[in-house]
């Protein structure tokens, strides 16, 4: 199959790849792109691991061709954060115990990040509303909800000292 | 020197046993940089893919491979006559059984492996199985354990049905073993004339493990130094290392395993699987490395399920509810291979621990193995062979004598418990329990709940229930168990011949930080943070000083794994036991450094000091560096130590839980309004480790109780292959749950740990699944089958007249 020009933002660099058709974004992010931190836990949309951030919306990229992701802005779990200077989530969820076995914890935490845009100040019911798109078979989810209300709890509190 | 720490402090530091320690393997995860099998990715490496059979029972006819050959990109098709020649088309189980490596001459069970593709990439690959074209001719299928015993059919036609099988005499060629333990006669005289007999029949559905990331191998073979490698999805390297040495001939020094970050286990990547054995073989064949990862569906459908059991019971009490005598049949169905991973002498693993937490003065098991079209596996998901199933069995046989008895669930089991002064007790069945101190555990889970008023609200519940005021009915469930971990004394226990000891390896750097190397491997359970703790309070050096290492055949000392809560149990102790070691020999170097009699010196805290003088000492930070710069008389340098540990006896975790449940009776929706746990694992390394293991292990309880089943339908199609169809709990689904805990160390481990990561789910499940029955017995319900997903719930309410 003839390969296509995709370009795209990932991680606020730009990048250009070669890609068939048929090529779902999971496996160019992972394999064209070495960015592996997104997992592949079932390639039909259920269970998260893949999860990244596509143009504001959080997306699983198991379910999407990455020829469809021409002129898209990703970001993924490693555009959070970096060694130094880790996001407020990933040191919360280390915090609070918010992983064990890491493979569900990239899509997860993108998830997360995402869900905290779209609502700062979520109740518990929200985030587990909001992450019900990502399983977990490690945690039951109950670090996981910690970890994400005080990842919110502190960036509220950034923000306001800010003001 | 002067010592400005107070020795608080110093313990503090150390991050040693009972430190909520945070994991020093999250920074990695949370950043994406985890690695993990998928994640590998060797030079010039192909990928490859199977053919599975769309039968569950058929006669392979013939195989084409021309068309696949033909699609550029393809390297090779790998069939069972490939294999032949080399012996690798039928490998052996870890249950002394064997299994087709691809399928030669026939398939016994959908989604069976019948042709391996090698190709340049996933997506040749795959085009290429399409193109693979196998004839069958179907045979009749046989998904049911009873019919098959009765069935002219014979499943495996590669034995011969009057040979012993590994187990012993088969009575039916699709038969695989009887297992007994007990006295049959006794236990059936006991119960005939018994005041209060109690029978039931249960059936522990087929469930998967299903770790969110599937199983998978790497394979590189180098001609040039004729070494392989071997990544893969381990919980055990070390034996997949063995099993290749025996299978592929290559001799075990040749062969490096390497299991990198694993993506959760629970007992799925405990077996071998013939993706594994391809893989090696397509790397042999085609001189480059050869990936093969199995999609989800890929799993679900032809990797090790768990359960299955058919299980008949007979209990048997005085009036006042003391148990007398206890009876269990199991019809055990195995699938098309006898894959389970059970401890060589335990066809049916741990189940004889059916007598649970009770004093039972009698009591008989039996087991049948049976063959029949499904999947090959009967895996310990989650718990220590078997001993979930006999859990669940004896914490439903307790709920049914209650009701036989009319009397409280609660109380009944309070009669019956064993008493902390019979401690170490001897089963009737053949265990000896380590320790325990059931009736606090108990007593103190009723009164955290309010168990009296909660029985108060329920009646109250029933009652406006029968007046027509609510839709909702509650259930109280209870549970204690008794997990038996920690396998095993190699004395009995063994898996392949090999026993089942485990390891540690520490080797103490000249400035005072270490690296111990251990024969399990971490699938998420934090092993990178928790052993280095065991190891800070035994060495005195920091856990933050200390690398864990695990994993990698060419480094990590020989053990067998982790599986079955054994980790703790055995490697925890191993690594006690090599830091013992070390300390002992420190303590000649740090009498030699102070100049006094090595009895002179004691351990504290992270030096050795002068007994009655501690202001003199010598810290292990400087011990170590003596060790590999000083000469010292009579000693060699360095600071070494391993240990192979074999334990002397299981250890017994155990402990008591509570679900309180309201059911909606029209629409079968179950809501869990609490959930309290308390468990006893002993000496507690991290209780924040502890917890998160709860919650997960509760979590897998939920699921399994409340709807995770693999099923088939009658031609032996698997209907539960995807995420859609199998039950997984989101976190919409799951609960908050409470824990709590009560410390009963245990005698024969060096720290007292007794492991936790299964007892959650051991003791989960039947306390869910006894929370939706209680709701029920108010209105005449006995027993009904798990998994209770809502269509399950509203047939039962439906089956009581609840809809009248
Ligand atoms: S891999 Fe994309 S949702 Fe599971
Ligand atoms: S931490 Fe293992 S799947 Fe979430």
């Amino acid at each position: 199959m003839t390969n296509q020009i995709v370009k795209m933002t990932v991680n606020g660099e730009k990048k250009e790849i070669l890609a068939e058709p048929r090529e779902l974004l999971i496996y160019v992010l992972r394999e064209k792109l070495g960015l592996s931190g997104a997992h592949v836990g079932c390639e039909t949309s259920h269970c998260g691991a893949c999860t990244v951030e596509i143009d504001g919306k959080s997306v699983k990229s198991c379910t999407m061709f990455a020829v469809q992701a021409e002129g898209a802005k990703i970001t993924t779990i490693e555009g959070l954060g970096t060694p130094d200077n880790l996001h407020v989530l990933q040191e919360n969820f280390k915090e609070h115990h918010g992983l064990q076995c890491g493979y569900c914890t990239p899509g997860m935490i993108t998830r997360a990040h995402r869900l905290l845009q779209e609502n700062p100040n979520p109740t518990e019911e929200d985030v587990r509303f909001g992450i019900s798109g990502n399983i977990c078979r490690c945690t039951g989810y109950q670090n996981i909800v910690k970890s994400i209300l005080s990842a919110a709890a502190e960036l509220n509190a950034a923000k306001e000292a800010a003001q | 020197m002067k010592d400005e720490v107070t020795r608080e402090e110093r313990v503090t530091n150390l991050k040693g046993l009972g430190s909520s320690r945070k994991r020093v393997e999250d920074a990695r995860f949370t950043q994406g940089k985890g690695h993990y099998v998928d994640d590998i990715n060797l030079p010039g490496m192909l990928t490859g893919d199977f053919v599975r059979s769309p039968y569950a029972h058929a006669r392979v006819k013939s195989i084409n491979i021309d068309a696949a050959m033909a699609l550029d990109g393809v390297v090779a098709v790998l069939t069972a006559k490939d294999l032949e020649p080399l012996s690798l088309h039928w490998m052996p189980t870890l249950a002394g059984d064997k299994q087709m490596v691809l399928a030669d001459g026939k398939v016994l069970f959908q989604g069976q492996e019948v042709a391996f593709v090698v190709a340049k990439d996933r997506y040749i690959a795959a085009d290429a199985v399409e193109l693979v074209e196998v004839e069958y001719e179907e045979l009749p299928v046989i998904v049911d354990p009873f019919k098959s015993l009765q069935s002219d059919v014979v499943l495996r036609e590669d034995l011969d049905p009057n040979a012993p099988g590994a187990h012993g005499p088969r009575k039916h060629h699709n038969h695989i073993f009887t297992w007994e333990v007990g006295d049959e006669d006794g236990t059936n005289a006991v119960i005939d004339d018994a005041d209060v007999v109690a029978t039931e029949e249960m059936y522990y559905h087929r469930t998967h493990p299903c770790p969110l990331e599937p199983c998978g191998s790497v394979a590189s073979m180098d001609k040039v130094n004729g070494k392989l490698t071997l990544y893969g999805t381990f919980q055990a390297p070390h034996v997949v290392r063995t099993v290749a040495s025996l299978l592929s001939g290559i001799e075990e020094h040749n062969i490096r395993v390497v299991s990198p970050d694993i993506g959760g286990g629970f007992g799925n990547k405990v077996g071998v699987y013939p993706g594994y054995v391809c893989s090696i073989v397509a790397s042999i064949v085609t001189g480059v490395p050869v990936k093969w990862v199995e999609d989800r569906m890929e799993n679900l459908m032809s990797t090790a399920f768990a359960r299955d059991y058919w299980m008949k019971g007979k209990i048997s009490a005085t009036k006042e509810g003391k148990i007398t005598g206890l009876h269990c049949h199991v019809t055990a169905d195995h699938g098309a291979f006898d894959a389970c991973a059970d401890p060589t002498k335990f066809p049916a693993g741990f189940m004889s621990i059916c007598t649970g937490s009770y004093d039972i003065p009698i009591a008989y098991l039996g087991v049948d193995g049976v063959y029949t079209n499904k999947a090959p596996g009967g895996v310990s998901y989650r718990c220590s062979f078997r001993v979930t199933e006999a859990v669940y069995f004896i914490e439903r046989m307790i709920e049914v004598l209650a009701i036989e008895l009319n009397m409280d669930a609660a109380e009944l089991r309070r009669i019956n418990f064993i008493k902390k002064e019979q401690f170490p007790y001897d089963s009737e069945l053949g265990w000896e329990y380590d320790s325990g101190d059931y009736h606090t555990a108990w007593e103190k889970a009723l009164k955290a709940v309010d168990y009296e008023g909660l029985r108060k609200e329920q009646a109250e519940r029933v009652a406006a229930f029968k007046r027509g005021e609510t839709r909702t009915i509650m259930g109280i469930g209870l549970s204690f168990f008794t997990e038996i971990v920690g396998a095993g004394p190699v004395k009995n226990c063994d898996i392949l011949g090999m026993g089942m000891f485990d390891s540690c390896e520490i080797r103490i750097h000249p400035t005072g930080s270490a690296i111990a190397r251990l024969g399990t491997i971490s699938q998420g359970q934090g092993h990178a943070t928790t052993f280095a703790q065991i190891l800070a309070s035994e060495i005195g050096i920091p856990a933050d000083s200390i690398t864990i290492e695990e994993g990698d055949t060419d480094t990590a000392p020989y053990g067998l794994g982790t599986y079955g809560s054994r980790s703790t149990p055995v490697a925890g102790a191993a690594t006690a036991m090599a830091g013992r070691k070390i300390r002992a020999k420190a303590q000649m170097i740090a009498a030699y450094l102070l100049e006094v009699h090595d009895d002179d010196v004691e351990f504290d805290v992270d030096r050795f000091v002068i007994k009655g003088a501690p202001e003199r000492f010598k810290t292990m930070g400087e011990i170590a560096y003596a060790a590999y710069n000083q000469a010292i008389p009579g000693l060699e340098p360095g600071l070494e130590a391993v240990s192979y540990y074999d334990p002397p006896n299981m250890t017994y975790p155990f402990g008591a839980y509570v679900c309180v449940m309201d059911i909606d009776v029209d629409t079968g929706v179950p809501k869990i309004n609490r959930f309290y746990a308390l468990d006893d694992c002993g000496t507690r390394i991290n209780p924040m480790v502890i917890e998160g293991q709860i919650h997960g292990g509760l979590t897998e309880a939920l699921a399994v109780a409340l709807g995770q089943e693999i099923a088939y339908d009658e031609m032996g199609n698997c209907k539960t292959a995807t995420l859609m169809d199998f039950f997984l709990p989101t976190a919409w689904e799951v609960p908050n749950f409470e824990t709590d805990f009560t410390v009963t160390p245990s005698p024969h481990h060096p720290i007292g740990a007794k492991g936790v990561g299964e007892s959650p789910h051991v003791g989960g499940v039947p306390c869910f699944s006894n929370a939706v029955q209680d709701a029920f017995r108010p209105f005449g319900n006995r027993h009904t089958n798990m998994p209770h997903d809502h269509w399950r719930i509203w047939k039962t309410a439906n089956d009581l007249g609840l809809h009248d």
